[in-house]
């Protein structure tokens, strides 16, 4: 049997790679500082705290406890958030059992693996998707700073903060299930502290 | 009345359930039915094979876990034979065995998730997954045990393994060996007669023996396809040559074929795993090494049969202490070749199980 | 066990076949000459008695005058391997022919061979980069890439 070498692809756009080309080597070019990470909740004068209402705490206490996870794993630590949905380390008793594909219905986005320039626009592009209020958890030393590449400068990211603000860090190479569990609590008690809305504007209306 | 038609192009983007990872394919359609495909990756490339240049011999083990990181011991146990052919380093009885347990245990653990995200993929969604996972964290639990470690575990070094087995271990994997035959049966109760996973994976994305061999394809997709080939038998390594299992190949090459060629070698892979158990002698796991090994000039390649395929390590060295040029020959990767022939002619749905069942992992494709 | 194959001998066939065309030949491994790459891939591939087949893999290695092309090539029928190498002396634009008409499983490694040495393949269908995007400037495998 004669075996047919292989043909031309049908579609094979040079173009098309030279646009997402360029837009990639601009998102290096803008990216070079850190984003600060949203821990404004830190400024807040200690008045403005003690007027945490009810509605606010039920408010919260909604969010907290239905957190839904937009799919970003690359790499290995992916591994370790799908055992953490197993049946061993439930994550779905603390109400996350949903890991969707949409973004448009997620609220929480745990980056687990290394990112690298060539998928730091699509990142981005999920992160924007995302509605309000919308948290990150970066999970693993490739998503803090790069982890055990940093070295390969030429490829990859160091750390997920480049591209997008993050709200918790959990550390580990890759990190156990249960640390990932920590973590999440962790987001959980910086969401319990929200303040969501300002009693003083209503007062003074 | 004919209707025009026009084909167009359609983008499965970076970040889809079903694509085993960052992967990217742009397909090109005629109403459903997809006439050519172009696979797009280097969404994870991080640049091991540098890295590797600048790292000693030693050092490069912990690189190589996350290649392939659901078969971490296999990658680890590929590249310590490599640097083993370079520098003539002769290993331990003991350590051969040890080796040779934990290779097949891992093949076992990495071809559970194979068949499960395969099954995700023809549409159980997650059900078999997590049944297969409840087997896999009992096979993690003994790896964490020898080497502290869930996923990535550099247990093996150029020598040997890095330490020996602790008391708990063999109790825990006659345990195991004991439970795991009732699991598979189990699923072969549930899985291979099910209708609906016949109707959708027989007789789909064939692949036939001499367009494989001309792709380069090898390990389970090769076998399904009716090649008997196995390194394992055709150029035994470590001390395969003295464990009795057979090889099992499939007629067809359609996607039902190589999800019961994985589940063939999960039975073989347990049988291997009994025997290596009783014949375990005593003595050294280590060879007595300097902690900077300085090969001699000159180049290797050492093979192994990685749950995925053939995973071989290309080394050159110039007699310093880390190595002048590193390869990986990644099985994921060259599988990927066939993908074209196997998809032309097939609906969309049919390309996400046809791409399923290849079996890829992108941290091997990408490096 | 799969016998690797002396490179001796099978430089004396290419050489009585193709003259002028072995560079270099020792017992594990023999060198071609770039233009007579295809030939000899060729004649390797389809005489009896040697039947390789089976590309395992084709890689490249930088040694700072010259790129070097390495195949490691085998046969499953008689269970034998060679490896067979070819060189390239020009650091600016180099160019080989390449072997997909052959083995199309040196598609997507040519590909990357490019991507990250910067040597190109006559005739291959899709010569572009693999894992990196279009306009990264630069080569990183080379050993002058910081």
């Amino acid at each position: 049997m004669e075996i047919k070498p292989a043909g031309k692809y049908i579609y094979s756009d040079i173009e098309l790679d030279r646009e997402e080309g360029q837009v990639i080597e601009d998102l290096k070019a803008n990216s070079q500082e850190p984003i600060p990470d949203p821990d404004r909740w830190l400024d807040e004068k200690l008045e403005q705290n003690i007027l945490l209402t009810t509605v606010d705490a039920l408010i919260n206490w909604g969010r907290r406890s239905s957190l839904w996870t937009a799919i970003c794993f690359p790499a290995c630590c992916a591994f370790e958030m799908i055992a953490a949905n197993g049946p061993r380390f439930d994550l779905a008793r603390f109400g996350m059992e949903i890991l969707r594909a949409s973004p448009r219905q997620a609220d929480l986005m745990i980056t687990a693996g290394t990112l690298t320039w060539k998928m730091a626009p699509n990142v981005r592009r999920i992160y924007n998707q995302m509605a309000e209020p919308k948290w990150v958890i970066a999970m693993g030393a490739c998503a803090i700073s790069g982890g055990i590449f940093a070295s390969a400068e030429y490829a990859v990211v160091p750390g997920y903060n480049r591209i997008i603000p993050v709200d918790v860090y959990v550390p580990g190479c890759p990190p156990r299930p249960e640390a990932l569990i920590y973590g999440i609590q962790m987001l959980q008690q910086k969401i319990a502290r929200r303040k969501n809305i300002d009693v003083r504007k209503l007062l003074e209306r | 009345m004919a209707v025009r038609t026009e084909p167009f192009v359609l983008n499965m983007g970076p970040v889809h359930p079903s694509t085993h990872g960052v992967f990217r394919m742009r397909a090109t359609l005629d109403g459903e039915v997809v006439i050519d495909i172009e696979p797009v990756f280097g969404y994870l490339h991080r640049g091991i094979e540098k890295l590797a240049e600048q790292r000693t011999y030693t050092g490069i083990t912990p690189l190589t876990d996350r290649l392939d990181y659901i078969s971490s011991m296999s990658n680890n146990l590929a590249y310590c034979l490599a640097v083993e052919k370079l520098a003539g380093i002769k290993v331990p009885e003991r350590a051969e065995y040890i080796r040779v347990i934990m290779a097949e245990l891992q093949r076992i653990a990495a071809l559970l998730i194979a068949v499960g995200a395969f099954l995700n993929d023809c549409g159980a969604y997650f059900t078999p997954f997590l049944y297969m996972f409840r087997e896999r964290e009992r096979i993690v639990d003994l790896f964490e045990m020898v080497s502290g470690q869930r996923l990535t575990y550099n247990y093996m070094r150029a020598g040997g393994v890095s330490q020996d087995l602790p008391e708990e271990f063999m109790p825990a994997l006659r345990k195991f060996m004991d439970m795991m035959p009732r699991f598979m049966d189990e699923y072969d109760r549930l899985l291979m007669q099910n209708e609906i996973l016949i109707a959708r994976a027989k007789g789909v994305g064939i692949l036939t023996g001499e367009q494989a061999i001309n792709c380069s394809v090898s390990g389970p997709v090769l076998r399904a396809s009716g090649v008997n080939w196995d390194i394992r038998k055709a150029d035994p390594y470590s001390i395969y040559d003295q464990f009795d299992f057979d090889i099992p190949t499939q007629a067809t090459g359609d996607c039902y074929d190589r999800y019961r060629q994985r589940v063939e070698e999960m039975r073989q892979s347990l049988r291997i795993i009994r025997q290596a158990m009783e014949q375990l002698p005593s003595g050294p796991v280590r060879a007595e090494l300097p902690q900077l090994i300085r090969p001699p000039t000159g180049e290797a390649y050492a093979r192994i049969e990685a749950p995925k395929g053939e995973l071989g390590f290309y080394l050159v060295s110039d007699n310093s202490i880390a190595p002048y040029r590193c390869h990986i020959r990644p099985p994921s990767l060259i599988n990927l070749t066939a993908l074209r022939d196997m998809v032309r002619g097939w609906k969309v749905a049919d390309l996400i199980i046809i791409f399923g069942s290849i079996d890829i992992t992108v941290g091997e494709i990408d490096r | 066990m799969t016998i690797p194959l002396s490179g001796k001998d099978v430089a004396s066939k290419i050489e009585e076949k193709f003259p002028g065309s072995v560079v270099e030949s020792s017992q594990d491994n023999l060198v071609v000459k770039g233009n007579f790459l295809l030939d000899a891939a060729r004649f390797l591939r389809d005489t009896e008695g040697l039947d390789l087949d089976f590309l395992n893999f084709v890689t490249a290695v930088d040694y700072y005058d010259h790129f070097e092309v390495v195949y490691w090539l085998s046969s499953l029928e008689h269970n034998h391997s060679l490896t067979i190498k070819a060189r390239c002396y020009d650091r600016e634009n180099p160019v080989l022919p390449s072997v997909v008409g052959l083995w199309q499983g040196a598609d997507l490694q040519e590909r990357e061979i490019f991507d990250l040495f910067g040597i190109k393949f006559e005739d291959h269908p899709n010569m572009k980069r693999i894992f990196l995007w279009e306009g990264f400037a630069g080569h990183p495998l080379r050993k002058d890439f910081i």
